[in-house]
C-alpha cells in the first residue's frame, strides 16, 4: 500500500538539518504502524511527505501504485485519498463542525449537498460529536476538536489515514476518547500510519512499530517484539526515557 | 459599560474620576473660548445665518417665453399644467407646476415675458461637493478592494511574475505622494489615455474618472500590503489542512484562507477606506468639485472662510466618523459568525 524506498529529506532553513536520511518502509494494506522515536527524529518529516506536504529529496514514494514524488501525479487528487490529521487539529475555525465536513466533500470530491450531509452526519455519530454539529470549533474541548478533524479526513473515504502526534497537544483526560476513535478505526482495517508516543495505544493495536532516530530507522518490528526485547541501544535507552 | 466602569475603579476615590471628567470638559470650553476670542480680536464677523445656502436654498424658477405669440392652451393634468404659445410660424409648449401659472388662455405674449414661477429646493454648494466627495471615495473604494484583493494575492503567490509586479506597483505607488499621482493621472495618462479614445471613435473621459482611477491605483498599494499582512497571519497550518483534503490552492484559498483573513483585514481596511475619504480632497486641483474645492468656491463668493471651512471639516468628520461605526458593527457581528 505505501512503499517507501530511500527517501531523504534536508532542510535548509533555518540551519542546515538532516531529517530524512535513507528511509525505506513497506505498509501493507490494512496494516496499523506506530512511528516513535525521540523529538527530532524524523517521525513528523517522514509522514509528511507522504502526502507532499513536505517533498522529500531523493528516492522513492508509491501510494496504492502512484508515484507521490512524480511532479505528473495529481497531487490533489492522492491527498483526497489520504487522509491526514494533526497535532493540533487544524479545523477551519470560520465554519461550524457540520460544515468543517462537509466542505471538502463538496468541494474536492464533488458530492451532492444530500451525499455530503448523510456522511456527515454519520460521521458525527461515529465519533460521537452528534450534539455539537452547528458549535464553532473554538467552542470545544481539544479531544472534541481531534475527533472532529478525524471526521473530517474520514469524510473522503481515504485509504490510508496519516496521524501526527494526534494525542500530544491533549489534556491527559481527553486522550482516550480520540484513541478510541482511532482503535475502532484500526479495527475496521483502515491502514493506518500514526506518529505518536502512546505505547499503550502501539501495543493494543499496532501491527508494527518503527523507531526512529537523528532521521533513520533504527528498529522495526511487533509490538510484542518492540516493548519486551528491542534489539537497539538507542531503543532501549528510548523505552526506558518514556515508559 | 464594562469598559467604563473598570476605568473608574483605577481611581481610588470615585470623585476623583468625575473631577478628571469635568477637566475634560473644561478644556474643550477653554479651547473653543480662546478660539472664538481670538476671532473677536480680529473683529471677524461670524455669520452661522448665511450658512444654510451653502447646504439647499430655495430658487427662484422663471419660465419665460421664447417666443411672441398668443396663449392657445392651457392644460392642466394632474398638478402640472402644460402652457402651449401659438406664434406667427411656429408655437411652442412649456411646462410648470399648476399653480404657478402667472398667464390665462387667449393672452397675448411677446417673447422674455413670464409664463410661469415657482420656487424649488436646490441643493448648495457644500452638498453638491459632499455628494462627489461621496461618490468618488464609493467608487474608488471598491475598485481599491479588487485591485488590493488581486494584488495581495499576487504579492503571497510563488510565480515571480505576478509577485514581483505586485511588488513593484505598490513600492512605486507608496513611494510617491498622491498629489503628484493624480497629476499624472489626469495631465499624462489622460492626455494619452483620451487620445487614443477619440483615435478609435470614443468619448473622452471626465476628469472625474481619472480622480476614481488615482484614488483607487493609490488605496489598492495599500490594501495589497494589508491583504497581504491577512494572509500571511492565517497562512500556514490552515493551507496544510486545506491542501491534506486534496483541495487546490485556488479552492483553499478561496474556502478557507480568504475568509478568515478577511476578518483580521477589515479594521486597517476601514482605516485605509477613512483615509481614501480624506485624500478625495486633493482632487480639486485637477478640477473635480469634491467637498474641499466646493468649499474653496464658497469662500471666494461670500468671504466667509471660517464658518465654511469649519462646516467642510465637520461634513467628512459626518462621513468618516458613520464608515467607522458602520464597520465596528460590522466587526462585532462577525465575531460572532
Amino acid at each position: 500500500m505505501i512503499d517507501v524506498r530511500n527517501i531523504y529529506k534536508t532542510f535548509t532553513q533555518p540551519h542546515e538539518v538532516k531529517a530524512l536520511v535513507d528511509v525505506s518502509t513497506k505498509i501493507e494494506q490494512g496494516e496499523v504502524v506506530v512511528v516513535c522515536g525521540p523529538s527530532g527524529s524524523g517521525k513528523s518529516t517522514y509522514l509528511r511527505c507522504l502526502n507532499r506536504l513536505e517533498i522529500a529529496d531523493s528516492g522513492q514514494i508509491i501510494i496504492d501504485g502512484i508515484d507521490v514524488l512524480d511532479p505528473k501525479t495529481n497531487i490533489n487528487q492522492l491527498r483526497a485519498e489520504v487522509g491526514m490529521v494533526f497535532q493540533s487539529f487544524n479545523l477551519f475555525p470560520h465554519k461550524t463542525v457540520f460544515n468543517n465536513i462537509m466542505l471538502a466533500q463538496q468541494v474536492v470530491r464533488k458530492r451532492s449537498k444530500q451525499e455530503a450531509q448523510d456522511k456527515t452526519m454519520e460521521l458525527l455519530e461515529k465519533v460521537g460529536i452528534t450534539d455539537k454539529s452547528e458549535v464553532f470549533p473554538d467552542n470545544l474541548s481539544g479531544g472534541q476538536q481531534q475527533r472532529v478533524a478525524i471526521a473530517r479526513a474520514l469524510a473522503m473515504d481515504p485509504k490510508v489515514m496519516l496521524f501526527d502526534e494526534p494525542t500530544s497537544a491533549l489534556d491527559p483526560e481527553m486522550i482516550g476518547e480520540v484513541l478510541d476513535v482511532m482503535k475502532t478505526l484500526a479495527r475496521e482495517g483502515m491502514t493506518m500510519v500514526v506518529v505518536s508516543h502512546e505505547m499503550g495505544f502501539a501495543r493494543e493495536v499496532a501491527d508494527r512499530v518503527i523507531f526512529m532516530d537523528e532521521g533513520a530507522v533504527v528498529e522495526v518490528g511487533t509490538p510484542e517484539h518492540f516493548f519486551t526485547n528491542p534489539t537497539h541501544d538507542r531503543t532501549k535507552l528510548f523505552l526506558s526515557q518514556i515508559l | 459599560m464594562m469598559k467604563k466602569l473598570k476605568n473608574r475603579r483605577q481611581f481610588n476615590r470615585p470623585t476623583a474620576y468625575y473631577i478628571w471628567v469635568g477637566v475634560f470638559f473644561l478644556f474643550i470650553f477653554i479651547l473653543t473660548g480662546v478660539f472664538y476670542y481670538a476671532s473677536q480680536k480680529i473683529e471677524y464677523v461670524w455669520r452661522w445665518n448665511r450658512m444654510p445656502i451653502y447646504f439647499a436654498y430655495n430658487d427662484d424658477i422663471e419660465i419665460i417665453s421664447e417666443i411672441d405669440g398668443e396663449v392657445e392652451s392651457i392644460v392642466l393634468k394632474e398638478k402640472e399644467a402644460v402652457i402651449t404659445i401659438k406664434g406667427m410660424d411656429a408655437s411652442e409648449s412649456y411646462k410648470a407646476p399648476a399653480e404657478s401659472v402667472k398667464v390665462d388662455e387667449a393672452e397675448m405674449i411677446s417673447s422674455g415675458d413670464i409664463l410661469a414661477s415657482y420656487q424649488k429646493w436646490k441643493p448648495g454648494l457644500l452638498i453638491i461637493g459632499l455628494w462627489f466627495t461621496l461618490k468618488i471615495s464609493v467608487i474608488a473604494t471598491i475598485f481599491g478592494i479588487i485591485i488590493g484583493t488581486i494584488g495581495g494575492l499576487s504579492r503571497v503567490s510563488s510565480n515571480p511574475a505576478f509577485r514581483w509586479l505586485a511588488i513593484a506597483y505598490v513600492e512605486l505607488i507608496r513611494g510617491s505622494p498622491l498629489m503628484v499621482q493624480i497629476l499624472i493621472w489626469y495631465f499624462v495618462l489622460g492626455t494619452l489615455i483620451n487620445n487614443v479614445l477619440a483615435t478609435y471613435g470614443f468619448d473622452r473621459l471626465s476628469a472625474f474618472w481619472y480622480g476614481v482611477a488615482s484614488l483607487s491605483c493609490f488605496a489598492g498599494a495599500y490594501v495589497t500590503e494589508i491583504v497581504r499582512a491577512g494572509i500571511q497571519s492565517i497562512h500556514r497550518m490552515q493551507t496544510e489542512a486545506a491542501r491534506s483534503l486534496g483541495m487546490s490552492y485556488v479552492q483553499s484559498m478561496l474556502h478557507i484562507i480568504l475568509p478568515q483573513a478577511m476578518r483580521r483585514i477589515l479594521p486597517p481596511l476601514a482605516g485605509q477606506f477613512i483615509s481614501l475619504i480624506k485624500d478625495s480632497s486633493l482632487l480639486g486641483i485637477i478640477a473635480i468639485r469634491e467637498l474641499t474645492k466646493a468649499a474653496r468656491e464658497a469662500v471666494t463668493a461670500s468671504l466667509q472662510p471660517f464658518e465654511i471651512y469649519l462646516a467642510a471639516a465637520a461634513l467628512y468628520l459626518v462621513l468618516t466618523f458613520t464608515l467607522s461605526m458602520y464597520v465596528q458593527r460590522l466587526e462585532k457581528k462577525i465575531a460572532i459568525a
